[in-house]
Order: structure tokens, then sequence, then C-alpha cells
């Protein structure tokens, strides 16, 4: 028999006690063998379990155990060697494996109680981020809110809309009660209820603006909870039973124009604020949060932005209206002044005209009756008559040249004139009446005055005249010295006339003229004002002065005209007085000294007189007169050529032709129509051959049509030889001729 | 007869052509377009009259004689019959066609057939005076003396 190493039963016999033990120890076996199958199966299962080595090890631990234990089912009764030392073997490797499992489990547990920890954190993380992601979420969609709120609020640029579209959008989107928006009034002292979200026509509540409350919001820019009792926030009757919501309210400022700084939101006290109220739901359990608080904040801004861009607005439209007005008002104005304008030409066109024709009369018939034989008295009354006619005349001319002169549209007639001579003649016409005013006059040419001189020779004499002669009229006694010399450089320069800066050239020279009297004298406070139309100084408007204060005014535009300068010192009244006045005149060749502007011109008609060669086209009809036309022409010198119709014309012409007479009364050809085609066919001015109409009616109907087609003339049929002479020569000279 | 008193006998004779209303100033103006370079100017002038005016009396006649008158053309022709009398003077043929004229316009027909006859008689009036004066003309170039210029 060989040794048993089983442990041997203290009990031996005990049936029950056996069979319990059995029992366990089978479903012990079979729980530890399911065991790490569950394990396994699960791990299997899961994607990730970072210990499978320990959980190996912990199967094979358990699995061993298992195996324990089911061999100890066959160690209950006698067993055989084999058996034992299986059981041996089993327990053996059991121990082996629990041990490690216990030597390894002391590092894994307190790992694997980590891994509790941090997913505990890690939940917390997330319970916390998913918070902050509300959060987040609210204030985006709050930001969204406001982006809304303030396009809707800036998309309109008039005041009414903004503020009511703000209480609109404001109660929708924080679904309020109430939404009411107080204005302060004109004074300022009280605000007045303007616009509420769910009354239509707010009646016109005012509160004071001075209560505690309302300063309580006006004195921060942030949104403030108030009362729901409080005067602005009691909009409708206070109903016992349900508890109102919470009232908001924020300030909006109203800005001017003047105190609109970016970032910059001034804090005077004296600034205007209106003020807005919100109310949330009654009887609801909602409270105003933070970010609902922040949107009416902005909001609140954003309206002030809105309301100001509105106001300028306003201000920009009202300011264009005006420009328009104004401009309407200055371009009626300019029209007027053109009319005006227009009526003062014609009107000085007609008067000279009109006056000057009987006043032409007088003077020739005078000049006529100064020829016949007169008896003394007869003839002293005429030349009186002949010389007021002749002041009259030139006063007549002066208010046209000055006129013509404010147009600027005077030219000046420059020809050679002896200026010695001038001198001489104004001194020959001043002297009677300066002899009956028992005054002196003395005249002194400096010795390199040029004897000839290039100007305009009548206005010259004119400005003459005007300053010799008020030097005449405004002395009582004593002398009046005329001097004319040839200023020089220095001379030019002076101090009294800064902006006068005369270069002498070789064929220029500067005349200054100097007369001085010892008259009355000039205060000089009235210098400035001698040279202005119509304006007199005091001191000159006696009974005996007869200027009609234009005289110094046209010298002074005529002295301009000759790029030169007048002026008046006097020392003052009683002092008599200088006048001085610098003119440019020209040089002339020495050539030309002999031609004098006295010698009236020749009648124009002796230009010329001879056509030979020049090539002329004759249109008409009529052979006898095309005939007759033709040998005038002919026996002009001409080379004529006829034709006798339209057709036959516009297709000989050309720019060699440098006249066509065309006959217009030819029935069945309109020569105005030719004229026209002529027009077409040669479009320079200087290629076409001038066109003269004849015709055997000139009244005005046809030389208006003449002129409108681009004819150059009209005669009247039939033509004498000196006639055709004559409208040639003028033609040819003036290229164009317009008579009877 | 001797130049001298051919000459005087011009002169007297235009003279009375110019009296008579013949003619005026314009037929001296042809005159006087006369010279070396162009000789038989105021024959050439007057004989062209002649053929013109022919032809027109002869149209006029027989425009007047239609059933119904076009008094545009009769106008036309007495226009270009107004045209050439003035041209080279004929003073009172043009008057008549002036008067002509007028009746046109009033499209009176027995009023023009009237003026018709006018202007036919003072054509052939001025025709003869004319022919008369150029044969004078003609017998003083032959005679050997230069035609005086009456002005």
């Amino acid at each position: 028999m060989e040794s048993c190493n089983c442990i041997e039963p203290q009990w031996p016999a005990d049936e029950l006690l056996m069979k319990y033990q059995y029992i366990s120890d089978f479903f012990i076996a079979l729980a530890y063998f399911s065991i790490p199958l569950e394990l396994i199966y699960f791990v299997k299962k899961s994607a990730v379990f970072p210990y499978r080595w320990v959980l190996v090890q912990f199967g094979a631990f358990i699995v061993l155990c298992g195996a324990t234990h089911l061999i100890n089912l066959w160690t209950f009764n006698m067993h055989s060697r084999t058996v034992a030392v299986v059981m041996t073997t089993a327990k053996v490797l059991t121990a082996l494996v629990s041990c490690v499992t216990a030597l390894m489990l002391v590092h894994i547990i307190p790992d694997l109680l980590s891994v509790k920890t941090r997913e505990l954190f890690l939940k917390n993380k997330a319970a916390e981020l998913d918070r902050e992601m509300g959060l987040i979420r609210t204030q985006e969609e709050t930001g969204r809110h406001v982006r809304m709120l303030t396009h809707e609020i800036r998309s309109t640029l008039d005041r009414h809309t903004i503020l009511k579209t703000t209480l609109v959008e404001l109660g929708r989107t924080l679904a309020l009660e109430e939404c009411a928006l107080w204005m302060p009034t004109r004074t300022g002292l009280e605000l007045q209820l303007s616009y509420t979200l769910r009354h239509q026509n707010p009646v016109g509540f005012t509160v004071p603006t001075q209560l505690p409350v309302i300063n309580q919001v006006f004195s921060t820019n942030r949104a403030v909870k108030i009362s729901p009792n409080s005067p602005v926030a009691r909009l409708r009757p206070v109903a016992a039973k349900y508890m109102p919501g919470e009232v908001v309210a924020v300030r909006v400022p109203l800005l001017h124009l003047s105190n609109f700084q970016i970032y910059d939101w001034p804090e005077l006290s004296t600034k205007r604020y209106a003020l807005m109220v919100l109310m949330l739901p009654s009887d609801s359990a909602r409270k105003w949060h933070v970010h609902e608080l922040e949107l009416v904040e902005v909001v609140a801004d954003q309206v002030a932005v809105a309301l100001s861009h509105a106001a300028i607005l306003e201000e920009s439209m009202r300011a264009r209206d005006l420009l328009m007005e104004q401009n309407v008002a200055l371009d009626l104005a300019r029209r007027e002044a053109e009319t005006a304008v227009r009526a003062r030409n014609d009107f000085l066109a007609v008067m000279n005209h009109e006056m000057g024709t009987p006043m032409h009369a007088i003077i020739a018939v005078s000049s006529l009756l100064q020829e016949t034989e007169l008896t003394p008295e007869q003839r002293l009354m005429v030349e009186t008559i002949l010389k007021s006619s002749n002041l009259l005349a030139t006063l007549i001319n002066d208010v046209l040249d000055l006129s013509r002169l404010e147009d600027g549209s005077l030219q000046l007639d420059i020809g050679t004139f002896n200026l010695h001579a001038l001198f001489k003649e104004v001194l020959n016409l001043i002297k009677p009446i300066a002899s009956v005013k028992k005054l002196f006059i003395t005249l002194s040419l400096a010795s390199d005055l040029p004897e000839y001189a290039v100007g305009d020779e009548k206005r010259l004499m004119q400005t003459l005249l005007n300053v010799v002669g008020n030097a005449v009229k405004f002395s009582k006694d004593g002398s009046i010295s005329l001097s004319a010399f040839v200023a020089k450089s220095e001379s030019l320069r002076d101090s009294r006339v800064p902006d006068f800066f005369p270069v002498p050239s070789d064929n220029h020279f500067y005349l200054r003229v100097q007369v001085k009297d010892s008259g009355s004298g000039i205060n000089p406070q009235d210098i400035p004002k001698l040279f202005t139309k119509f304006a007199q100084g005091q001191s000159l408007a006696t009974k005996n002065s007869d200027g009609s204060g234009l005289g110094l005014a046209i010298c002074k535009r005529f002295v301009n005209l000759m790029e030169g300068h007048i002026w008046i010192e006097s020392e003052g009244l009683g002092k008599g007085a200088t006048a001085i006045f610098v003119v440019k005149l020209g040089i002339p060749e020495p050539s030309n000294e002999l031609k004098l502007s006295f010698v009236p011109k020749g009648p124009a008609n002796h230009g010329q007189t001879n056509f030979l060669g020049l090539k002329v086209l004759v249109m008409d009809d009529n052979g006898v007169s095309r005939s007759v036309t033709k040998g005038l022409l002919v026996h002009l010198g001409c080379d004529v050529m006829t034709v006798s119709s339209g057709d036959e014309c516009l297709r000989v012409i050309t720019q060699e032709h440098q006249v066509v007479f065309m006959d217009i009364c030819m029935p069945g050809v309109d020569g105005y129509e030719v004229a026209v085609r002529i027009h077409e066919t040669f479009s320079k001015r200087h290629e076409r051959p001038l066109i003269v109409a004849l015709t055997g009616n000139t009244d005005r109907v046809t030389k208006e049509h003449c002129l409108r087609v681009g004819m150059d003339g009209v005669i009247l049929k039939p033509v004498s030889v000196d006639k055709m002479r004559s409208v040639l020569s003028e033609l040819l000279e003036h290229r164009v001729l317009f008579e009877a | 007869m001797e130049v001298g008193q051919l000459q005087r006998k011009f002169v007297d004779y235009t003279a009375s052509l110019f009296c008579e209303g013949f003619l005026d100033e314009q037929f001296t103006q042809l005159q006087q377009l006369q010279d070396e370079s162009n000789p038989d100017f105021v024959v050439e002038v007057v004989s062209l009259f002649f053929e013109d005016t022919e032809k027109l009396l002869n149209d006029l006649t027989r425009a007047l004689d239609q059933q119904s008158v076009d008094f545009k053309k009769v106008d036309a022709h007495v226009h270009q019959l107004k045209g050439s009398s003035s041209s080279i003077g004929a003073q009172r043929v043009r008057n008549a066609c002036i008067a002509f004229r007028n009746f046109c316009e009033e499209q009176n027909t027995d009023a023009c057939s009237k003026c018709l006859l006018q202007v036919k008689q003072e054509y052939s009036l001025v025709k003869n005076k004319l022919d008369t004066l150029f044969r004078l003309e003609q017998q003083i170039v032959e005679a050997g003396g230069a035609v005086p210029m009456v002005g």
C-alpha cells in the first residue's frame, strides 16, 4: 500500500456533511471556471483594457483554484495515487499562481484606483463644459438677437420707426409683457410717455425728470432693476391679484451732433436722456438674467446711435432744401440782373441813337448857319448854340462810352498824332473860359517830349480836357499850370501807387501830365471817391458845380485802358489840388511821322477797281438778263461763265469761282436751295464762292431769306456799271454785302 | 448825209426815245458796256431780246387761247418778259408786263388778253425805234464816223 498524502478528515463517516462539502466544491469549481470565461468574454467585448496580462494571470489563478476544488471532489472518497498526484500538482500550481498574482496586485490595484479617480474628474469636467456651453450658447443667442435688433433699428433713418422697431423687437426677443419709452419734453423737466408696445397711442403720461428712480437710472449706463410700483412702470391699472414681473429701466442718450464722439459718451448732466422701461411678464417666475440686461444695454446704445444718424440725416436734408431754395433765389436774381443789364444796354443804345440824331441835326444845321451872313450878335448866339450842343453830344457819348467801358467792350482807336498840337488845342479850348474867370493858364512841354505819338488821340484829349476843365471849374482865381513830360523809371514808381510798375521799352514811352491849380482844393478823405461814378464829395456839391460825376470816372477808365494811372493830390480844402496822370504811348516809326490822322479817310469804295481775271459764275434763266449781266462783268474785266439752271450751276461750280450771281426769281428753280447746296459742297469758308442774289424785289422778307440760306449779298435788278463795280469791291474787301 | 448831221440826228433820236419813255437808264448802261473788246454788245443783246420776246408772245397767245387758261404758265412767261425788258431798259414794255402780271394774279382772262395786246403793241413800237436807231448807227459807222455816247 502506498502512503496517502491526503488529509484525513476528522469525522470520517458523517455522510451529510460530506455531501454538502461535495456539492459546495462542485459549485465552487463551476464558479471558478465560469468567472474567467466571463472575464475573457467581456474583455474581448471591450475594446480597451490595459491589464490583459494581469487578467490572464487572474484567470489562470481562478482556473487552477477551480481545478483544485474540482479535483477535491475525488478525494472525498478513497482515491488512487494518480488522483493524489494530480491534486498535488494542481495545488502547487495554484499556490504559485496565487502568489504571483498577489504580488502583481500590489502594483495594479493603486493604478486601478487612480483610473477611477480620473474618471470622476473627467465627468466633472464634462459637466462643467456642458454648463459653459450652455452659457456660450445663450450669449451667442443674445448676440444674434442684438445683431438682429440692431439691423432692424439701423435699417431705417426715420426716428419713429427706429423707436417703434426697438420696442417691438425687444419685446419679441425677450418675451416682454410691456415695453415703453419715455422721451424728455422740450423743456427737459418732464418725461413723456411716447411709445409703448401694447398701447398703440399712448396718452400723454408725464413724470417729472427729477424723480429719484429716474435719476438713479440716468446716472449709470447700465440697465437698472427698478420697482414695478414706480411711476414709470405703472402703465396699467394695478390689479391686486397678479404679481407684476420684474422691471428694468435703461437710459438712452439723445445725442446732439456736436456731442457725438466715438468711444466717448460724454457724461454731462445736462445731456438729454430718454428712458426705456422693460417689464417681464407678470405671474411668471422669470427673472432678469445678466445676459438679458447686457442685451438691453447694447440695444439702448444702438438706439442712441441710430437716433443720432436720423438727426444728422434730417439736418442734412434741411440744409439741402435750404441750399436749393437759395439756388433758386440766386438764379432768379441772376436772371433779373441779366435782364436789367440787357435792358440798360438796350436803353443806352436807343438813347444814344435817338438823342444823337436830333443832336447831330442841330450841330450840322448850326454849323451851316455859321457859314451864312450873320450879324455879330447872331454869330455869338449861333456859337453858343454850337458849343452847347457839342457839349451835350459829348455827354451823350460819355454815357455810352461809360457803359461800354464797364462792359469792357471799349477799344482804343490807335493812331499816330501830333502830341504837341494836342496840348496846344486843349489850351486853346480852355483859354476862353479861363480868361472869363480871370485864371492864368500856363503850358510847359518838356524838351524831350516827342512831337508825334501813337495812341488814342480823341480819348487822350477827352481826358486832358476833363482834368483841365475840372481845374478851371473849381478854381475861383489864381493860376493853372499844365505840364507834360516823359516819365523816367524812378519817377514812375510812386509810393502812392504801389501796384503800378510801368516798364518803358524801346517803342513806348510814358507821358506824365500834371495839372496844378490853386483853387478850392479837396479834402484828402474825399479823394478816393472822386473817381467813383456819380459820387460827389460834400465840398463839390455847390450850386456852381455842374459835373455829372461821370467825368473823372471815365478818365480813369481811359487812363487804365492806356495802361496808365491817374490820381489827385491835395493838401486840403483851400490849398489847391494837382491832378496827375501817366499814360503809355507808342513811339511812331520815323517814316510814319508825316501821316496825320486829321486827314479824313477817302470813300471806302475806291478800293479795288480792277477785277481782272476774277472768276464769276452767273445763273439766270432769262437769256437777255444773262447777257446783260455777263456784259457788265466782262466790261469790268471778270472771267464770266453763264448757266441757265440750278442743276447746271451746281454741276459747273468749282472753288475757282470767286463769286456767283444768281437770279432768285427764276420760276421753277429755287435759288435758295442752290445756295444751300453750294454751302454743303464747299464746307470751308475760304473755298466757297461768294453768293450774291439778283432780284427784282428787295423787301425784308427776301433779304432775310437770303441771309438765312447763307447768301453773302442781295442786289436789285437791273444793275448799273457803277453799282456792280462798288458791289464787287465791297464784296471782295469785306466778303459780305447787304444793302437795298 | 455827212457824219456830223447823222450824229446829231442820232443824238436827237436817242434823246427822244428817252423822253418818250421807250428807254430808260438801263439802256444807257448797256451802251456803256460796249467797248473795243465788245463792239456789238448792244446789238447782240437787243437781238436776243427780240428773239426771246417773239417766242414769249407766241406762247402767251397760245396759252390765253386755251379753254382753261393756265395762269401759272402765263404768269411765268410774263415774268420772263418783264425780266428781259427791264434788262435792256425797254421801259414801256416792262410797265405793260407789270400790269399784265397783276391781272394774271386776279385770273382775269379778258383783262389778260387786253394786256397781251398792249404788250404786243409796246413791243412792236420799241422794236421799230430800236431798229431805226441801229440803222442810224450803221449809217454813221459806214460814213466813217464814231457813234456818239448819249448819257
